[in-house]
């Protein structure tokens, strides 16, 4: 299993060391997430570079969905949860009483497990951020927004010729590259994914590593996921969490070559999880 | 025995054969529930029925036909020269046989010796016809039992044929159901015929004028009415009209706030409260409106020199449309709180505000449901009675104003069947046709809201 990931990662190494010592865009800090009494996260450090895929691994139920949703304020929409510690964006901690959560998560975006398109048409679906945010001033740009977002998610060919159809016409895949691209069309700088293939077959979620990867010039991305060889396959740093601690965090390559820490070692090799 | 002890007596009886069935059939099958095709209960359930559906079928055919057969046997036990009366007086005299027969007092001064036979006689058959009824029963009943006992065994099919009489027993209430809805339209449509034969249809649908008191004699004024409904119906729509400019914005607001805004506990408690104002029984809106608030709108509408009367189509849709807040509440709510979460979360995660998710994509998933909802409510505006009759009068004005008086569709059924009538003159047989284009509106409106929950039902899941 090791050796197969380690394959896997030769693959992505050069475009790691490419890379020019990343700035940090995320900074956890201490932060801790309580559900009513319940705590479902306790003091993780975490640095989220730019331009870089960071993808969370670890059980059910560790808390990785938490602590993604928690980089864009997602948990607000729960009323029991509370968050403690600091998350800063660019230097500034989001959990401030003067930041603005609608303009939070216009910076940071987020694509979910289950593809959830509007019930709208291709076009709106793409259309609702740019419109919801004023970003367009006439029709043409709007075009060219929802034309651009389709084809930095792929899915432009395909639906070019009905983008007046309802989006929750799509297969599932499509329907998540519609996500991706609905997501984009907004121009984050970080996109948060929860499990963005859990849904999908081999070949859509081919399609959408892909295009993770292409999107890491653009954009900063976080990335939950069960598989550990799209962990290696898409990701340059991978962070371990069990039980709602952050076990261990580093490279990819490392990390699955060589983890430090006996609980990453076990769940990575399949002994538990 | 009388009807209630034997029903009794059939439910014993099957509740025996429940628990024959379950213990026979764990014999057959050695102890082993395993060892049975279906699960003890069932066997229980076969047997049960076995005994309950005969029983009860052959207790009903007794009921219905019990009266005419022995009301036929008595007439043949009459001497000819009475079974040869006339049918009005002959139906006394069998009442005055019964009424003997059970001890009570009879229309006739002096109680002949005949007369004494025949009563006597009346009680001795029917006291025949219960022995009979019992005994045909608890034959029909254990034999059933036996029947089915006799089957049972492990590799009896007992789930599917439970199953199967359980679904024909429901198809049979539904056709219950259906039949007296048909009924309901025919004897409408039946009515509604007589009524075209003296009024032109035409003139009934397109009339001007309503106003359906025929004099008694032919001399009198007014000695045909005037059947024109329009009248009528432009009272019901403005009133329905009124009604849901108030109900549906606050009921929809209303929704809103539940689903969307509302901590669950505060939602645990409006919705409920909200569902109350529907219960209230309509006559007490009536005069609420009737008493309270149409003086209101009078005294107010004099402060701002405008004349409203003091029964107004106004208060009354105004209180109408209080009523009906809950019809488009509760189901609006329902549908929206059905919107999937995780599309309000794509919505939040795109930085859209929480109006914003409530407008753009919420209420557009909503929408067949809250169009469901508001063409139930007006359903109910338009057959609403009650309160019309105490708050917005009986004239029929032909009139946009709502500070008149106008009146409405069910106003005017009511008013013509209330006291005595005759059943064959063109006022009554009005109401029936008034109830047909009541019904045929209110047709419409719920094809028209099918259509539109279907048409979108599938684009939005
Ligand atoms: N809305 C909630 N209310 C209460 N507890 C919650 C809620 N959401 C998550 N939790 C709890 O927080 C813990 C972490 O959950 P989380 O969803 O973050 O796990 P996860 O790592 O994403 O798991 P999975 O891989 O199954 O998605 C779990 O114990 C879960 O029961
Ligand atoms: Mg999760």
């Amino acid at each position: 299993m090791n050796q197969s990931i380690s394959q896997d990662t030769t693959g992505a190494t050069p475009v790691t060391q490419s890379d020019a010592a990343p700035g940090i865009k995320i900074k956890a800090d201490k932060v801790k997430v309580f559900y009513g009494e319940k705590q479902a996260l306790f003091d993780v450090d975490l640095d989220i570079n730019e331009n870089e895929v960071t993808s969370l691994i670890g059980p059910s139920g560790c808390g990785k969905s938490t602590f993604l949703r928690s980089l864009n304020r997602m948990n607000d929409t729960i009323d029991i949860c509370r968050v403690e510690g600091s998350i800063a964006l660019d230097g500034e901690d989001i959990y401030d009483k003067n930041v603005d959560v609608v303009h939070l998560r216009a910076r940071v975006g987020m694509v979910f497990q289950k593809p959830n398109p509007f019930p709208k048409s291709i076009f709106d679906n793409v259309a609702y951020g740019p419109r919801i945010h004023g970003l367009v001033d006439n029709k043409s740009d709007l075009d060219q927004i929802v034309q651009t977002s389709l084809e930095k998610a792929g899915l432009w060919n395909e639906v070019k010729d009905r983008l007046d159809q309802p989006g929750t016409g799509l297969s599932g895949g499509q329907q998540q590259r519609l996500c991706i691209a609905r997501a984009v069309a907004v121009s984050p700088e970080v996109i948060l994914m929860d499990e963005p293939c859990s849904a999908l077959d081999p070949i859509a979620t081919a399609k959408i590593e892909e295009l993770i990867d292409e999107l890491r010039s653009n954009f900063t991305i976080v990335i939950v996921t069960h598989s550990m060889q799209q962990a290696a396959r898409v990701s340059q740093k991978t962070a371990f969490f069990h039980l709602g601690y952050l076990v261990e965090v580093d490279e990819t390559e490392k990390m699955f070559t060589n983890p430090t820490d006996e609980r990453t070692q076990g769940y990575i090799t399949g002994r538990f999880g | 025995m009388s009807f209630p002890v034997l029903f009794g007596v059939l439910a014993l009886l099957t509740i025996f054969g429940y628990f024959l069935g379950r213990s026979r059939a764990l014999a057959t099958a050695g102890g082993h529930v395993r060892n049975l095709h279906s699960l003890p209960n069932y066997y229980g359930y076969y047997i049960g029925l076995w005994c309950a559906v005969p029983g009860f079928l052959l207790l009903l055919a007794w009921m219905g036909f019990e009266t005419s057969i022995l009301d036929g046997m008595l007439v043949a036990s009459l001497p000819a020269d009475k079974q040869n009366l006339p049918a009005a007086e002959l139906s006394l005299l069998i009442n005055d046989v019964k009424n003997l027969s059970h001890g009570d007092v009879t229309s006739r001064e002096v109680v002949d010796v005949a007369l004494q036979d025949a009563a006597d006689f009346y009680a001795h058959i029917k006291s025949m016809s219960k022995m009979l009824l019992t005994g045909i029963l608890v034959v029909l009943a254990c034999g059933g039992i036996l029947l089915a006992r006799q089957r049972i065994a492990p590799e009896l099919r007992a789930r599917n044929s439970v199953e199967k009489a359980a679904m024909v027993i429901m198809i049979i209430c539904s056709t219950i159901a259906v039949l007296t809805t048909l009924g309901i339209i025919l004897s409408l449509l039946f009515e509604s015929l007589r009524f075209f034969e003296k009024v032109h249809p035409l003139d009934f649908v397109f009339g001007l004028e309503w106003s359906p008191q025929t004099a008694i004699r032919k001399d009198q004024v007014g000695a045909t009415g005037l059947f024109g409904a329009i009248p009528l119906l432009a009272g019901t729509m403005l009133i329905s009209l009124i009604a849901m400019c108030v109900a549906a914005p606050v009921g929809l607001m209303a929704a809103i706030y539940m689903s969307e805004y509302a901590p669950s506990k505060v939602r645990g408690t409006v919705k409920p409260m909200l569902e109350i104002l529907a219960g209230i029984p309509t006559v007490v809106y009536g005069f609420f409106a009737a008493l309270t608030v149409a003086p209101f709108f009078r005294d107010w509408g004099l402060d701002f020199g405008l004349t409203i009367s003091s029964e107004s189509a106004l208060a009354a849709g105004m209180v109408m449309g209080i009523m009906i807040i809950p019809f488009v509440s509760s189901l609006s709510d329902d549908v929206m709180s059905a919107v999937p979460q995780s599309l309000r979360e794509g919505s939040y995660g795109l930085g859209a505000t929480k109006s914003e998710t409530i407008r753009q994509v919420i209420l557009p998933a909503a929408l067949p449901g809250i169009v469901g909802s508001l063409l139930l409510a007006v359903s109910r505006a338009i057959g609403e009675t009650m309160i019309v009759v105490m708050a917005a009068g009986l004239a029929a004005n032909l009139t946009a104003n709502p500070f008149e008086a106008v009146t409405t569709v069910t106003v005017q059924i009511v008013t013509l069947l209330v006291g005595d009538q005759e059943f064959d003159s063109a006022k009554t047989l009005a109401a029936f046709a008034l109830g047909l284009i009541l019904f045929c509106v209110t047709l419409v409106l719920n094809i028209i809201a099918l259509t539109i929950v279907n048409k979108y039902r599938e684009q939005y899941d």
